[in-house]
Parts: structure tokens; sequence; C-alpha cells
């Protein structure tokens, strides 16, 4: 947009900002010449409307432009009005005129709003806000010391990590999961230390491990880790869980 | 003063919104909406000239608010803040979709004459009009009303409170197909 405010030869005043639109523009100008809205003088007030946009740079938007189009059309039109019958002849103005009115209205309605919401804003009410409802749990924090000791107490189960050697032996996942099925049938909670004992081997700890998931799966027991790292508690499924 | 009364006065100033019958009545659920009404109406007096607050009737609710002559010197405070104003384009749309509910984006457009696409996806974002429900017509188009915050900046009680169309100097005849047929 150019400069806000226009001042033409005849010495009126136009601040741009005013105009929220090409029917805004339009009223103005009716109400500059005190003439009436229901007899529009369409050929003096096209000419006014062109010129203006012209002078505030507002010949470059789409809503304007097609206004000034819409009155162009209607000033050639009023040279061959269309017979409507009988002694009726078409106005081409009454379309325009009747937007002009709604819109007339629409803008004392924007008045009577701006008063209220101007009165409203004098009243304070009490500026407590609730937080936020079902805020997102935390995200888990974990210490890269926390993920050393934990790697470490792993490792130390373990008796010879001798990770780069094949292991020969296939793992012995049913004999795990017998062996876990019976403890199921024992107790209802126990910990990982119950299945492979302190001192097993890789092949132990990963057979147990897998048949724990596979049993998990089929929702034969539960899996949970209270705290990050920490043992893990495996518990016997109930009814309504294995359903 | 009632236990009635005193709890909704703890629970209107405990509310930073305008509270409704039904809320204040969920209060209390034996007392009944009459012994509401009536505690209401005994608190709104209580309040009535002997206190900072006034109990305001307002978006179909209640709520505690400061009484106008300290607006401006509690804002010169800065203990609280005006909200900021509202755009002539902004209540322009408001005062169409407020009068026209439920109305479409497309009408809203033809009244105001300018593309209103931006301006009531702003009002949508602060609240003031949703979708209400979907049009008859070509491409089932969104049709907008106004929410409960609407009444609330504005002050009013309910849409009964605008001013209606006959009192407006400007008469309106009522919206007529759109264009002629050529």
């Amino acid at each position: 947009m150019t400069s806000p405010i226009l001042r033409d030869q005849a010495g009126f005043v136009v601040e741009l900002e005013k105009f929220s639109g090409p029917l805004d523009l339009l009223l103005h100008l009716i109400r500059e010449d005190e003439v009436d809205i229901t007899d529009l003088p369409i050929a003096k007030i096209a000419d006014q409307f062109l010129a203006v946009i012209n002078e505030l740079g507002l010949n470059q938007a789409a809503d304007y432009l097609e206004m000034a189009a819409r009155l162009l059309r209607i000033k050639a039109q009023l040279l061959l009005p269309r017979h409507l019958g009988d002694d009726e002849w078409e106005d081409p103005r009454a379309e325009l005129v009747r937007r002009l009115l709604e819109y007339q209205q629409i803008r004392e309605l924007v008045d009577w709003l701006g008063r209220a919401a101007e009165l409203r804003a004098e009243r304070f009410g009490r500026g407590y806000e609730a937080p936020p409802a079902d805020a997102p749990p935390a995200p888990l924090q974990i210490d890269l010391n926390d993920l050393l000791a934990a790697a470490e107490r792993v490792i130390a189960l373990i008796p010879e990590p001798m990770l780069h050697r094949v292991v020969p032996r296939p793992l012995d996942v049913e004999g795990a999961t017998e062996r876990i099925t019976s403890l199921l049938s024992e107790r209802e909670e126990f910990g990982w230390l119950d299945i492979v004992g302190p001192q097993s081997s890789i092949v132990d700890v990963l057979s147990a491990f897998i048949a724990l998931l596979e049993l998990a799966k089929r929702s034969v027991l539960t899996l949970a880790q209270p705290e990050p790292f920490g043992p893990m508690v495996i518990k016997r499924a109930t009814a309504r869980e294995a359903a | 003063m009632q236990p009635l009364a005193k709890l909704l006065e703890a629970a209107l100033f405990a509310a930073s919104r305008p509270l409704t019958l039904d809320e204040l009545a969920s209060l209390e659920p034996e007392a009944g909406e009459a012994a509401v009404r009536a505690a209401l109406a005994a608190l709104q007096s209580a309040y009535g000239d002997e206190h900072g607050v006034e109990l305001a009737e307002i978006a179909e609710g209640w709520q505690f608010l400061t009484r106008r002559e300290y607006a401006e010197t509690i804002e010169r405070a800065q203990f609280a803040l005006r909200p900021r104003r509202l755009s002539p384009a902004a209540l322009e749309t408001l005062a169409i979709i407020a009068y026209r509910q439920p109305v479409g984006r497309l009408e809203v457009d033809e009244i105001r004459g300018v593309d209103s696409g931006a301006v009531m996806d702003k009002l949508v974002e602060r609240g003031l009009i949703e979708v209400v429900t979907r049009g008859e017509g070509l491409g089932r188009p969104l049709l907008y009303g106004t929410t409960p915050p609407f009444l609330e900046i504005l002050g009013l009680k309910d849409l009964e409170d605008l001013p209606r169309l006959e009192e407006l100097s400007v008469a309106l005849r009522r919206p007529t197909p759109v264009d002629e047929p050529e």
C-alpha cells in the first residue's frame, strides 16, 4: 500500500486504513457527495471511484478492480436499459444499491459491536488460567553415568563375555520357556535372576530373554521395569489381561 | 448471606470465565435451579454499590467483573491489560456472522465485497467463531456461527442482546438469491 493519506485537488482527505473494501470506499464517496444511495449517480461515482483507486494504488487490488469493472458495466447498461414487461424497466443499479444498503447496515453494526467491546474491555475478570489438561508425561531423563553403570551391571552378570567368538551352541529357547512356565506355576511374580541364575552364560541369557518376549507376546506373563535399567519384574498375566 | 450464595460466590471468584446456570447448579445438585437463581440475585444485590467488583450476567453465564470506573487506574498500574481491539475487518466479519449464522465464507465475501478468508481464519483461531455445520449447496460449504467467547468479549448476555435490525437506522431487506440470472 502507498501513502496513508491522500489529498486531491478538491481538498478532501482520504485515509487508506479507513477502507475495509471497495464497498466501504463507495459509501465514503456517496457520503462525501451527499447523494441519494437509492438513486445513485453512477457516472459520477464511477469516475470518482476510478480516480481514487488510481491515486491510492488500489488499482492493483483485485477487489477494487472488480468493483471498478462492475461500475463501468452498470454505467454502460444505463444507456440501454432492458425492458422487464409492461411499463417496467430494469434498473441496472438495483443489485449494487441493495449491496450498498446491506453493507451500510453492517457498518452500523460494526460501530455498535466496537462500542460494546470497548465497554466490556473496561471491566476486568479474574486472570487465573487453569493449567492445560492432560499434559503429556515428561520425557525419560537418562544420565550418561546411569547408562554406563547399567551396562557394567549387565556385563558383570556374564562371566566371560567372549563376544568376538561365534557361539557354537544353538539357543535353548524351549528349555528356557519350560523353566519360566514352571516358575510361573509356582509364583505369581519373580525376577530375572530367578530364571537365569547369577552365573549364566550369554547363551542362557539370550535364550531366556527370547523365551520371555515370546511368552509376553502370548500374554502368558507381563514384563515390567519400574525404573530405567532397573531389575526386570516378571508377573503372571491375570485372566483379564490374557483375554 | 445464605450458605448457597456463599458457595456460588466462591466458585465465581475461583473461575476465570463466566459460569453458566447449569454449571453453578451442579455445585449443589439438591438445591435446585430456582434456589440457585435466588442466590445469584441475592449475591448480585449484595455486590450492588458497596464493592469494587460486580456480578455481571455475561455470555449465558455469570462472572465477577471489576467496575468500569477503575479501568483506567488499574490499567495504568499495569495490574491488568485491556484485550487488543478488534480490527474493523474483524468486526465487519463478526457482525455478518452474528446476524446471518450459520453462514458460509462466500456469503461473507459477497456482503463485504472483499475476500474474508484470512480474517475468518483468525477469528476461528481466537475462538470467536466456529464451524457449526455444512451447507446444502455445491461442495457442502462449511457454515460458521459465533461462540460463547464472542458474547464474552462484547459483554453480551446472549445473542438476543444484539440490536434488532429494525432498530438500526438503515433498513435491510432480507437476503435475496445472489446475482440476477443473465
